[in-house]
């Protein structure tokens, strides 16, 4: 075939177009199909999965409100030397003014104020007192007075520095605040020790994560093992003892465990009645890190015994008896020559448990007490309560990184290929 | 050609009805359970009954109604029509721009005696998007018992573990828990706040909460402190006025109310901001309805949270279904406020990201 080729030049197709072409063509032809079939979902994700939240995420960054909302005060800042610690001149009130007058007409201020009020607190209350009275001001009177007797914080130099500071369209405090920093008088600065919470709840989030995934390791690889083994009858209904908890609803699982281990619970109460625990040392098992643990494991275990599962049917039961036949004890068989074939197995279980814990924030919520809550939580706070979306954000996506991050390693110390699910 | 017909006949159906619910649909978002209980039975039926082309759906999502009606105006499309929030979430809703400013006395009904409603809500129209509609405390009950022969009397029980040992609960967040620390630190109750606004003010209430640290457990859901009372894992709890009315009143456990110290917190009404003039207008009518004077005495037939309007108090009369009468169990009734603080709305606005962080770092360590 090779001589051929090299002898008569390109073969030729039917209707006299080199074969190679001609085949290209026909590829392409499939190929187009092919994406023409996957269109429809891959538009689905690309509209309702990657735009949204790439759109969540930018918000980390996005500033645009304050010079949208203050267009002439941002530029008449642009000569004060914040620095220097006196009041900028009479033209910035006059900006200030101006911009007042146009943001409270389009109720843009107290916008405006929700977002500084994150940088320092009180804005809030200033710029909505302050938009009640701007229209009474005397546009030729001495502006800066009139605004320091609205409130005295317009006399204060550091309200004047916080415009200054997050005055551009982009801005770096969200992601400062999400590492328990944020942008002071001469720079980048740590907040103060009370204040300084999420780089803790992010570590205490990956360990807990880890702890969680260990756990259900431990616990469903035997499970596994046991469904994989037994006459399919057997394992089939003991399949569904694993599928249950999925078919029950989550908060219906996680408030049973609070009945079963809190101090009044029924497990404390029967290891009081067996004499295990005296009455008034009741163990504490619930709204701590423990009670977390606890819940998290018992929920996210399918996720792991469904992977191993599936792997571990496709081990062929013979290997085992080969080794055995050339006079392993059954403890070298399994860890020679069963275990290693299981490992893919592991491997996928624990990167969809571990995945899905490090972003858990119900299960947390509920049982996880003060020592058991996860960055998740304090996400939630910022997209449902506080509504400080950028920090929201910014915390959302390093948390991504650190996903992403993890799952490099475990790409290059594991490999990725080394990963079945079934 | 057969399947081509039936997608269309489909497409023009689906296009017909959805023509036909958006013409009388009227979504009201509320916090479901015993409350949203209350508003069908005191509002929506009767409403229903004299408007007949309207069809109230009641939507329970009432707990994240700031962030899906952010999310909403982002995207353009707001599918609520009356949104039940608490009145810190309506400044923000105002704030933010999602409310729509209420003009009380030309939108809303007079009281009988021609009061108008401005007058009537008083100080409880903490800000122009809001009308007010029940006044709900957060105060505490304990378990009676367990207390020995001596109720605890006042809210500084709480911090008391030597005649009251045992867990209590306090909720999740710094608003209430800090004023009550405070209040028992021996500070004066008109100075709380400007206490809470210094650095040492703060710091002084993180100490006194310190004291009872290790025996608290902290709750985030309203129903947490009713089932932590009912299976005697704590001794006292804070939680809503309403859910102990029920867990003593209904649920006949043996758990007695202190009022001394309860904050009042209201609830109420907000339309969301640029919806179209018809359903603006048809949320104003319902609004018009079910906050005049009878409408929130009525409510207080089914839940124990007091009207908004002064002219509705002596309206209130017995629970539909127990017979008792309702007055006493009111958190706005004369007797049961010799001591209490008014949710200061201003103050919180301001610094609750502030002390909120704070409070956070301090319940991590």
């Amino acid at each position: 075939m090779a001589n051929g080729e090299n002898v008569s030049g390109p073969i030729l197709a039917a209707d006299g177009r080199p074969l190679k072409q001609s085949l290209a063509r026909a590829l392409r032809l499939q190929k187009l199909r092919a994406l023409a079939l996957i269109a429809p979902l891959l538009i689905f994700v690309l509209v309702s999965f990657v735009a949204p939240i790439t759109d969540m995420l930018f918000r980390s960054v996005e500033n645009a409100i304050v010079p949208d909302t203050l267009p002439l005060t941002v530029a008449a800042l642009e000569d004060w030397d914040e620095s220097a610690g006196k009041l900028p001149g009479e033209e910035v009130f006059a900006a200030l003014h101006q911009d007042l007058l146009v943001a409270v007409a389009a109720k843009a201020h107290t916008k405006l104020g929700s977002r500084l009020n994150y940088e320092q607190t009180g804005v809030a209350s200033l710029l909505r007192k302050t938009g009640r009275r701007v229209k009474r001001m005397e546009e030729d009177g001495d502006l800066a007075a009139q605004f320091a007797k609205i409130h005295k914080s317009w006399a204060d130099p550091e309200t004047w520095a916080t415009i200054k500071r997050f005055s551009s369209a982009y801005t770096s405090g969200y992601f400062l605040n999400a590492v328990d920093a944020k942008l002071g008088a001469t720079g980048i600065e740590a907040r103060p020790e009370n204040e300084r919470i999420y780089i803790f709840l992010f570590e205490r989030t990956l360990l807990l994560s880890v702890v969680i995934t260990v756990a259900c390791l431990l616990i469903g690889y035997p499970v596994a093992f046991l469904l994989a083994t037994l006459p399919m009858r057997t394992s089939n209904m003991l399949m569904i003892l694993v599928l249950l908890p999925f078919w029950t609803s989550l908060l219906v699982r996680t408030s049973a465990w609070k009945v079963l281990l809190q101090q009044q619970g029924v497990i404390n109460d029967t290891l009081v009645f067996i004499g295990l625990v005296a009455n008034d040392g009741r163990l504490a098992m619930i709204n701590n890190q423990t009670g977390t643990i606890i819940a998290m494991t018992h929920i996210l275990l399918p996720f792991m015994i469904l992977p191993l599962y599936s792997v571990m049917r496709t081990i062929p039961p013979s290997y085992m008896r080969a080794a055995k036949s050339l006079g392993a004890t059954d403890w070298t068989a399994f860890w020679r020559v069963y275990f290693p074939q299981s490992v893919p197995g592991i491997g996928a279980g624990a990167i969809l448990v571990f995945i899905l814990s490090i972003g858990y924030y119900i299960t947390p919520e509920l049982v996880g007490g003060t020592s058991g809550t996860f960055i998740s939580n304090r996400i939630a706070y910022h997209i449902s309560s506080s509504l400080n979306w950028g920090l929201a954000a910014a915390l959302g996506v390093i948390l991504l990184m650190v996903v992403l991050v993890l799952y490099w390693l475990y790409d290059r110390i594991i490999g990725i290929d080394n990963v079945k699910l079934g | 050609m057969r399947l081509r017909t039936f997608l269309a006949a489909g497409a023009v159906a689906s296009v017909a009805l959805a023509g036909a619910a958006q013409a009388e649909d009227m979504t009201i978002v509320s916090w479901g359970g015993a409350y949203s209980a209350s508003q069908m039975n005191a509002y929506h039926k009767p409403y229903m009954e004299m408007n007949p082309d309207v069809n109230i759906i009641n939507d329970e999502s009432a707990a994240e109604a700031v962030a899906k009606l952010r999310a909403m105006a982002e995207a353009g499309n707001t599918t609520w029509d009356v949104v039940d929030v608490v009145a810190s979430d309506a400044i923000r809703l105002c704030d933010e721009g999602l409310a729509m400013e209420i003009d009380v006395d030309s939108m809303l009904a007079a009281a009988p005696d021609g009061t108008p409603a401005s007058k009537d809500f008083g100080d409880f129209l903490v800000t122009p998007c809001f009308i007010p509609q029940i006044v709900y405390s957060t105060t505490f009950g304990y378990r009676t018992d367990m207390v020995g022969d001596t109720p605890p009397k006042d809210v500084c029980a709480v911090f008391d573990l030597e005649n009251y040992p045992g867990k209590r609960s306090l909720e999740k967040r710094p608003i209430n828990n800090m004023e009550w620390a405070l209040m028992c630190d021996g500070v004066a109750m008109e100075d709380i706040y400007d206490q809470l606004a210094t650095e040492e003010g703060q710091a002084r209430a993180f100490a006194k909460l310190d004291t009872i640290k290790e025996h608290v457990v902290w709750w985030s859901a309203g129903a947490d402190t009713p089932q932590l009372l009912a299976d005697g894992e704590i001794v006292i709890g804070s939680t809503y006025n309403g859910r102990l009315f029920k867990l003593i009143e209904e649920d006949k456990q043996p758990v007695a109310m202190l009022w001394d110290g309860q904050v009042f917190d209201l609830d109420g009404w907000i339309v969301p901001a640029n919806l179209s003039d018809e359903r603006k207008k048809r949320a104003l009518h319902y609004l018009n309805f079910a906050t005049d004077t009878q409408r929130l005495a009525d409510q207080a037939k089914y839940i124990s949270y007091g009207p908004a309007r002064a002219s509705s108090a002596p309206l209130v009369g017995k629970h539909a279904t127990l017979g008792i009468d309702m007055a006493p169990h009111m958190p706005n009734e004369p007797s049961n406020m010799s001591n209490t603080l008014l949710y200061n709305y201003e103050f919180w606005a301001d610094y609750r990201d502030d002390i909120d962080a704070k409070f956070q770092t301090w319940l991590a360590k």
